[in-house]
């Protein structure tokens, strides 16, 4: 898979890596009015991982994102129960979503919601998911 | 009451704690105080005004099953038999049983098996009754089991538990019924109420499986097989269980409910013959056998038939004689039974063509043998109590009553003649029995041991029974007024008083039947040799141990068969089973229920684009089946995924749309980093019934799933609740995209239950991946 003259490769990939970090991260953040949400967004930055992953390879990829994915996994099921806990404090049901407009200094007018905070968890789960999938198989040699 | 009945049971705990001490001590001699205090508890009821007691401890009163306990003649005489047989078998074992056994088993199990007959006998409900009968059955299996290193013990142990358990689950089914019947689980509620079960249309039901509880417990024919095998148990164990005790609980048990069944005909008819049948081919069988168990064995069959067909007769006199012939048989029986462990105890075989002359060196142990034979086979003298029994055998089966035609009628007729041959062949096996063993040469030779006189204390508990033997032969009058005649008026409901007596005169025609056997009995015993070729011809090779071991056999070859048969291990097979068994119920129900409703009245138009795409996907899906590749396939399922993701487009999904396209990416990619470990794709060369069955079953159920799909569109019972979300997806979720609020916010217990499933599973494959081990499974 990693081969010493993919020059093309690898400079694209460091371009195309960005953009779609970028537009996962869109998607993640746009889930509530338009399609996306953190599934496909979870999806969509695993798959700018595993492209960086086939350009420059384990070693370098762990040097750029010394992330332990699999530990992402817990984290974001912990995230998505907590904000079900959550509601517990404030005597919901669980898994009660509620949100509100807020002014902010640089953002101005902005809505928030609690269920965002459901969907950080859903992208975590997705991420740690996939991307543990695919490099524990892709690393089995 | 309940006291008497547990407290075996309860003392069974400490036995482990006495048996520490047995090389001080032997087990037994604590043990044998137990059922001493019982029999002397009891004996205290004898007496001609004995009324019955009844006592009641709630167990389960909701389902109407407490421990009603119930005291009267019948009970009374079988209690004393058990606890009084049950101390002298305690005390024989004592000498019988080495120190360097495991005693400590062997009385618990004992004492186990004690508690469980005393309540056998003693219960009146019926689901109590049933509890403690199963418990002799267990406590049996494990006694017959108690050399459980020998091979032939366990094959006993085993055909005695599997005959005697299948009788008693179907006599639990008979008390099931009957309770249901009667509306009560106390059997003598059901016998004051015997018209109404007499009158109910299963009770004929009730009646059988209650019958074949009591016939495979008391070995009757063909459930016999099970006793003669019994017989490798220790001989304190035949002496008890196989002749005094357990084989008597069927009798108890018909002896019990004669009163409901008794006027019913078929009640006279079914009991009277197993045991006639029971009677005459047990007796026959017996001059066959070698082993001296074995004579005994077969003897003790014969004999529980005679009590079985007498308690089959029902009349005054066949009842009476029935409970004095349990009295009687217990009594010789269990003497001979010790007197044929002792010989085997003294000479190291049972074997009777090794053993002879014994007399010489066993004296006393050859008089306590002889009494017992004599008894057994009943021969007219005046001190021993199995004439008396005979005498009023014989003179039951030429009074008896009932309809004077079918097969009641025939039964009258050809019974005595049976009864005489039954016993004239009793007469020749307890002679055989004698002077095989204690007369002719003395064949020392062929002996292990040197034969001498057995310990004075192995002979003191046979020597009680024949003088037991003796007493009642010589006063049979003293046991008649206040306990047989008890006995028999719990059996039969009115008192019957009958004067038994030694000589009845010459004209009395049971007399003149005793004659005839004695004089044919003696013919038959000194020609023996010269017969003994029958059993070449008959039975020959019949027999019911061959049927039991064919169908043992059999059962399991077939269930291995059966198995082998669906549990292919063959995945393949498994999933067409998996799938016609869901087209057969489906179709089957839906055709039942006119379940299928097609209706093309509310479908949308369809547009140009879908039909390309759908044939797209129909063409690729039809590509997987014929592509010889690996590759090709993976890439065509491929074209499939993305031909959905195109439909959720068109159907306006994006979310799924996306979904769809990135996770058919990620799978298709998935199964290429496998492919180099895949293995070629098989062609499935399989037979063409086999593909042709395939075949059938995947367009089967297509175009199940296809029916199923349109009949649940053709019919809508109830409007969509997806107007709700659209509505409130804005105001209530603050957000736009329904699916996303659905999915995080309406229903976000889903979601987060399926991001678990995902983590899961990605935990699951880096397990397997990271932690392999070799092949071994270190």
């Amino acid at each position: 898979m990693y081969k010493p003259n993919d020059l093309i490769f690898r400079t694209t990939t460091s371009l195309i890596a960005f953009i779609l970090l970028g537009f996962s991260i869109y998607l993640l953040l746009a889930g509530h009015n338009s399609p996306g949400g953190g599934f496909i967004g979870g999806l969509m930055t695993s798959a700018a991982i595993i492209l960086m992953y086939m350009a420059y390879g384990s070693d370098i990829l762990r040097k750029i994102l010394p992330v332990n994915y699999r530990m992402l996994i817990p984290t974001g099921l912990l995230i998505a129960a907590g904000t079900g806990i959550g509601s517990f404090l404030f005597q919901q049901p669980f898994l009660s979503h509620t949100y509100n407009h807020f002014h902010l200094p640089v953002f101005g007018d902005l809505e928030l919601a609690t269920a965002m905070l459901f969907d950080f968890g859903v992208y975590f789960t997705v991420l740690g998911v996939t991307v543990t999938i695919i490099l524990s198989i892709a690393e089995d040699r | 009451m309940i006291f008497t009945v547990l407290i075996p049971l309860l003392l069974a705990c400490f036995v482990p704690f006495i048996s520490k001490f047995k090389h001080k001590i032997h087990t037994g001699t604590v043990i044998f105080f137990i059922p001493l205090a019982i029999f002397f508890y009891f004996i205290q009821f004898i007496g001609s005004g004995f009324e019955p007691i009844r006592h009641t401890y709630s167990w389960i009163p909701s389902l109407g099953i407490n421990f009603d306990f119930y005291l009267d003649g019948l009970s009374l005489l079988f209690v004393l038999l058990i606890s009084g047989i049950g101390a002298l078998v305690v005390l024989y074992s004592v000498y019988y049983l080495d120190r360097s056994e495991p005693l400590g088993h062997f009385y618990v199990y004992l004492l186990m098996f004690m508690s469980a007959m005393l309540g056998v006998v003693l219960s009146d409900n019926v689901f109590v009754l049933y509890t403690f009968w199963e418990l002799t059955s267990i406590s049996s299996f494990l006694l017959i089991g108690y050399w459980h290193f020998k091979e032939k013990s366990r094959y006993g142990a085993l055909k005695s538990m599997i005959i005697t358990i299948f009788g008693g689950l179907s006599m639990f089914g008979g008390f099931a019924l009957l309770s249901v019947i009667s509306g009560t689980t106390s059997i003598q509620t059901m016998i004051a109420n015997a018209d109404v079960i007499l009158d109910n249309p299963y009770m004929p039901l009730a009646l059988g499986f209650i019958l074949l509880g009591a016939f495979t417990k008391s070995a009757q024919f063909p459930f016999h097989i099970w006793l003669p095998d019994a017989m490798e148990a220790p001989t304190p164990v035949s002496a008890y269980l196989h002749s005094a005790t357990m084989v008597k609980a069927g009798l108890y048990l018909v002896a019990r409910f004669s009163m409901i069944f008794g006027s019913y005909e078929w009640f006279f008819i079914i009991v009277s013959i197993a045991g006639i049948v029971t009677l005459c081919w047990a007796s026959y069988m017996a001059v066959h056998q070698t082993d001296l168990k074995a004579i005994l064995a077969f003897s003790t069959i014969s004999q529980l038939g005679m009590i079985m067909a007498m308690l089959g007769f029902g009349t005054k006199a066949a009842v009476f004689a029935a409970v004095f012939h349990i009295l009687n048989h217990a009594t010789f029986k269990g003497s001979l039974f010790m007197v044929a462990g002792t010989v085997d105890h003294e000479t190291g075989t049972r074997d009777i063509r090794k053993l002879g002359g014994l007399l010489t060196f066993m004296p006393i142990t050859a008089t306590l043998a002889l009494f017992g034979t004599f008894s057994m086979a009943g021969i007219p003298l005046p001190f021993l109590n199995g004439f008396y029994s005979k005498e009023l055998f014989f003179e039951s089966t030429l009074d008896l009553e009932g309809g004077a035609s079918g097969i009641a009628g025939f039964l009258i007729d050809v019974i005595p003649y049976l009864a005489v041959f039954g016993s004239i062949f009793t007469f020749v096996y307890a002679l055989y029995f004698l002077f095989g063993t204690f007369g002719g040469k003395t064949q020392l030779d062929k002996l292990v041991k040197k034969p001498h006189e057995a310990p004075i204390g192995m002979l003191v508990s046979p020597g009680i029974l024949v003088l037991g033997v003796i007493l009642i032969g010589l006063f049979p009058s003293a046991v008649n007024g206040t306990f047989i005649a008890h006995a028999a008026e719990a059996v039969y409901g009115e008192p019957i008083t009958k004067d038994v007596h030694f000589w009845h005169g010459w004209d009395s025609p049971a007399f003149q039947m005793s004659l005839v056997v004695v004089g044919l009995g003696a013919l038959l015993v000194t020609t023996r040799r010269k017969w003994n070729g029958i059993y070449q011809v008959f039975p020959g090779k019949l027999s019911v141990n061959k049927v039991y071991d064919t169908i043992m056999g059999k059962l399991n070859a077939y269930s291995r068969t059966i198995t082998t048969f669906y549990m292919s291990g063959s995945l393949r097979n498994y999933m067409a089973i998996i799938l016609s068994t869901i087209l057969v119920v489906t179709v089957g129900f839906m055709l039942a229920t006119d379940g299928f409703t097609i209706d093309f009245g509310n479908l949308a138009p369809i547009t140009f684009i879908e039909l390309t795409v759908v044939l797209i996907i129909i063409a690729s899906a039809i590509g997987t089946i014929f592509a010889k590749k690996n590759l090709a396939v993976i890439l065509i399922v491929g074209v499939a995924g993305y031909g959905v993701s195109l439909l959720f487009l068109i159907y306006r999904a994006p979310d799924l749309a996306l979904t769809q396209l990135v996770v058919e990416t990620v799978s298709v990619a998935l199964f290429l980093l496998c492919f180099y470990h895949l293995p070629d794709l098989k062609r499935l060369h399989a037979p063409l019934s086999t593909r042709t069955t395939n075949l059938i079953i995947s367009v089967g159920f297509g175009a199940l799933m296809t029916l199923v799909g349109i009949s649940a569109h053709s019919s809508s019972w109830f409007e969509t609740i997806s107007d709700y979300f659209i509505e409130t997806s804005k105001p209530i979720g603050g957000g736009s995209n329904i699916v996303n609020v659905i999915l995080v916010d309406m229903r976000g217990l889903d979601t987060l239950f399926e991001i678990t499933v995902l983590g899961i599973a990605a935990l699951a494959i880096y397990t397997l991946i990271k932690f392999k081990t070799d092949k071994g499974g270190k």
